[in-house]
Order: structure tokens, then sequence, then C-alpha cells
């Protein structure tokens, strides 16, 4: 297993992290780092605390234990305003996109643009339109989000996040319940803006095929634990039989298909015996 | 009865924990209400929602209390002969109760529920979040203008509430029954002080509005972002505006006309 060839400053850089709600403690021992220009994929089966992990980053919660740095400084005992000005150079891409339904296509692109920049009104149309034109839906800019599909919804979306030029990139499952050609688009989309902007890139999913073909590195995350870790070749290849079983979509491995029950006689038996 | 004990202590500590959520809540976003002000437009557009859009349940029912009034006054007037005194007691029951109090019950059920559903919706799509991600503040971009816009439009309703309802009554008293119009106007106008009754009356507007509108936010922002949650939520807020506006109305009234 290799570890994350580290550059000078890394963008993102998580040591020893854990990290939980209440008395759950979703993530542990985590040790995570991405740099410029690096599309890194965060991989992992339902509620292994992938999600988590981008809340951590950012700033949504905070470290239990360890250090979070995010552009060479500290979350841990950030200020709002600091933490908002860190904000300000990211962008995230939520899971159904989380448009506002209350602005169009045009206005909800718009949205950081108006909040951030004193920009007149003509240079902001300009950035609104190219940044639509880059996913496609310079056509699509007066419909409101309820006349999307939910892949055009997710381009929207990912224009938005890319309004301001971030330089940290977070994607929340871009791919989750998108149809084969739109998970396409979506997928190139997302390595190509990665590189034009010169940006880092998070991406959490679990869909293994399309993340394994862009990005450039990989972490898979099981149980609140990094299990694996390496280039998508590596990944692939791994010995590992956690690793195989998920990557290869095996029902049954490491992680059994039954969720903990006593035998299946025993159940059907007892249920006879109880039925009237 | 252990159990019974441990149910009430337990009811006991949320309900002390949800008010004082609600009251650094109502701190966090007073804090971060100069947008509302210094971006006036997202005030007025709740304004639009909140004031504008209740227009039509206010002044319908405002007309009925005072056609009400008008009948249930005149009855009960005439058995002492006193018939003239209608515009009094018509003037006098909408400014000091009926308006501010209907008015408040009639915002609460039509525009607190939309805001509660509104601000709710958002937070269950993640709306909330991705604007915080934004470095865009929802306290400040959200969740205060819609509490502005509330405060600002319930003294309003409530004083056209009022009005609606006096011309009901004038027209059950006046025209369709056949009090003496200069007797209606004058007596109303003898009776009715400016300060004790109308000052008073806003004053209440503008505290149910107070509450009304932070109870609405409060139960969208605090919700389960879920589908239950939200519905949940928005029965919460008819539910505790209604209850937190008869109480109130009872403190002020208290305090405003004891003794008098």
């Amino acid at each position: 297993m290799t570890t994350n060839p580290h550059s000078a400053d890394p963008v993102v850089e998580l040591r020893g992290v854990d990290a939980g709600y209440g008395d759950r403690l979703i993530l542990s021992g985590i040790d995570f780092s991405v740099r410029r220009g690096q599309l890194v994929a965060v991989m992992g089966g339902s509620g292994s605390g992938k999600t988590t992990l981008l809340r951590l980053v950012s700033g949504q919660l905070r470290a239990r234990k360890g250090s979070v740095r995010v552009f060479g400084e500290s979350l841990e005992k950030i200020s709002e305003k600091e933490l908002y000005a860190l904000r300000r150079r990211m962008g995230m891409l939520f899971q159904f996109g989380a448009l506002f339904t209350d602005l169009s296509v045009f206005d909800n692109v718009a949205f950081p643009l108006r909040e951030h920049t004193d920009l007149p009104e003509s240079m902001i149309r300009d950035l609104v339109l190219l940044k639509l034109n880059a996913v496609g839906l310079r056509g699509a800019a007066t419909l409101m989000p309820s006349e999307l599909s939910g892949g055009m919804a997710r381009r929207v979306a990912l224009a938005r996040s890319v309004a301001l030029d971030p330089e940290l990139i977070m994607y929340d499952e871009p791919f989750a319940g998108l149809d084969p050609i739109s998970l396409g688009v979506i997928g190139q989309a997302i390595r190509k803006l990665n590189d034009a902007l010169g940006a880092a890139s998070i991406l959490v999913t679990h869909d293994v095929v399309e993340s394994l073909s862009i990005v450039d590195y990989v972490y898979l995350v099981s149980q609140g634990k990094i299990i694996a870790q390496g280039t998508p070749d590596e990944i692939r290849n791994s010995p590992d039989p956690f690793v195989h079983q998920f990557i290869y979509a095996e029902a049954d491995g490491p992680v059994p298909f039954h969720y903990p029950a006593p035998p299946l006689e025993e159940s059907l038996l007892l249920e006879a015996e109880v039925a009237p | 009865m252990i159990q019974l004990l441990r149910t009430l202590g337990h009811l006991t500590v949320d309900g002390v924990w949800q008010v004082g959520f609600a009251t650094r809540f109502l701190f966090a976003m007073l804090r971060h209400s100069g947008p509302s002000f210094a971006r006036f437009s997202l005030t007025i557009r709740e304004l639009y929602f909140s004031g504008v859009l209740s227009l039509v349940i206010i002044v319908v029912s405002g007309a009925f209390v005072g056609m009400v009034l008008g009948l249930q006054g005149y009855d009960t007037l005439q058995r002492f002969g006193s018939e003239s005194a209608l515009g009094s007691i018509v003037a006098l029951s909408l400014l000091r109760e009926l308006g501010p109090v209907v008015a408040a019950l009639l915002f609460a059920s039509r525009a607190g529920s939309a805001v509660t559903a509104e601000i709710g919706l958002m937070k269950a799509t993640e709306q909330l979040t991705a604007m915080d991600m934004m470095a865009v503040n929802p306290i400040a971009r959200v969740v205060a203008p819609r509490f502005w816009g509330g405060v600002l439009s319930m003294p309003l309703l409530a004083a056209i509430f009022s009005t609606v309802g006096v011309i009901g009554g004038w027209f059950i008293g006046v025209v369709v029954i056949g009090v003496d119009n200069g007797t209606f106007w004058s007596q109303m106008a003898n009776s009715v002080d400016f300060r004790e009754d109308v000052v008073n009356g806003v004053v209440k507007s503008f505290v149910f509005g107070w509450a009304v509108s932070l109870i609405a936010v409060f139960q969208g922002y605090d919700c389960t972002p879920t589908a239950e949650g939200v519905s949940r939520a928005i029965t919460k807020t008819v539910v505790y505006s209604s209850l937190m506006v008869l109480a109130l109305d009872f403190i002020l009234t208290s305090f405003m006309y004891i003794g008098k």
C-alpha cells in the first residue's frame, strides 16, 4: 500500500482525526490529504463515514481529535468569519444539487457572484452564461429548478459551485440516481473542471467504475477507517479481500450479505409458534 | 409511576432546552439582521409573501367579524334601548381585541405556516447548508428577512382587519338595520381614545407579530429535515403561535387596562 504523495503544501490535510455526532463515533484515526491539481475519490459503502469526511473538511463539523488543515489553516479554533473566508475558496456539489427552488437556473448560478462580488450585472450575466455553457445548459438559463431533470439539476449545481472559481471542490455523491449518459457527462465535467481551474477535488462516491476512470487517487473507507488507498490501478489489483469485494461488487465476502441475525430456521420456527 | 415521573421530567427538560435554544436563536437572528435592512429588497419580498398575500383572508374575515359584531351588538344594545352606542361597541371591540388577536391567529395559520414550510423544506433539501457552504449565512439571508417581514406586516394587517371590520359593522348597523348614520360615527368618535385604544391595539399586534414570526422561523429552522419533520413543524407553528397570541393578549390586556 502506498501513501498519497504530498507536495510542500497540501490543500487538505487530516492527521489522526476522530469525528462523530453525539455519542456515535463515525470516523477514527483518519489520515487524508489532497494536493493541488489532484482529483481524489473517497469510496465506501453507505454509512461508512464518507460524507462525514466532507463535513470535516468544509468545517461543518469539528474534529474530536487530530488536526484538520485546509489551505494551510487549522479548522480547530477558527472563527465563523475566518471559516467563511476559507469557504469562499471552496465549492461544494450536494447529492441532489440543493438548488434554490425559488430562483431560476440563471439566478442560482449568479447567487454566489451577487453575494460576494460587486461586479456589474452585465459582467455577472456573461460569467453565468459561460459557466452554464461549460455544463451545456446555457439554453436552460430561464428555467426554474422544478423544470429540470435530475441530471440537469446536478449540472446547474455544478456550475453554481464553481461560479467563484474555487481552489477546492467537493462532490457529495454526484452520481447518485443518474442515468448512464448523465453519469458520464458529470464525470467528465468533474475531471475537466478540476484541470481547468487547477483546483483540488474530493469526490465522495460509491460508483466504482466511473470514479476509477477519472480520479488520480482513491481512499477506501469502511466503518469509519481508511482501509485502503492508492492509484486506481493499485486499487483494481489489490489483493485485499474487502477491496476486491467492493471494487468488483460481490454480494458476499468480508462484508456479509446478511445483517446479523439468528439462523433462518430458528426465526421461521419461532414465528410459526407465535401465529395462532 | 416512575415511568410517569421520568416522562414528565423528560418533557420539562426538553421544554426548557427548546426555550433556551429559541432564545439563542433570537439573539443570533437579531445579530444577523443587518442585511434585512441594508438590503431592504430582501425584506420587501417577504412583506409581499407574508403581508400582501394574507390580505384576502384578512379582509374577508374582517368584514364578517365586523358584520357579526353589528348584528350581535345591535341585538344586545336594543334590549337596553341604547342601539345608538353600536358604533362604540364595534370600534372598541375591534381596535382593542378582535383586530389584533384574530388577525394574528389568521396570520399564524396563513403566513406563519408558509414561512415554516419554506424554511423547513429548504433545510430538508440542503439549500440552507448549500448557502452556508457558499459563505452566505442562512440566518442573515433567509431567516431574518422572513422574521422582519412578518413583524412589519402584522400591525398593518391588524389595522386593515379593524378598518374593514368597522365598515362591516357600519354596513349591518346603518345600511341594513337602520341605525342613524350620524349617531353611529359620532358615538364612535367620542368613545375611541387614540392613545388608549388605537395605540394599545397597535402595540398588541406588534408584540403578536414578534411572537408569531419568531415561532414560525424557529420551527422551520429547527425542524427534523424530513417530510414528516416539516409537517410536524408546521403544526407546531400554528398551535404554539395561537396559544402564545391568546396568552400574550391576556397579559398585555391586564397591563394596559388594569384598574381602568
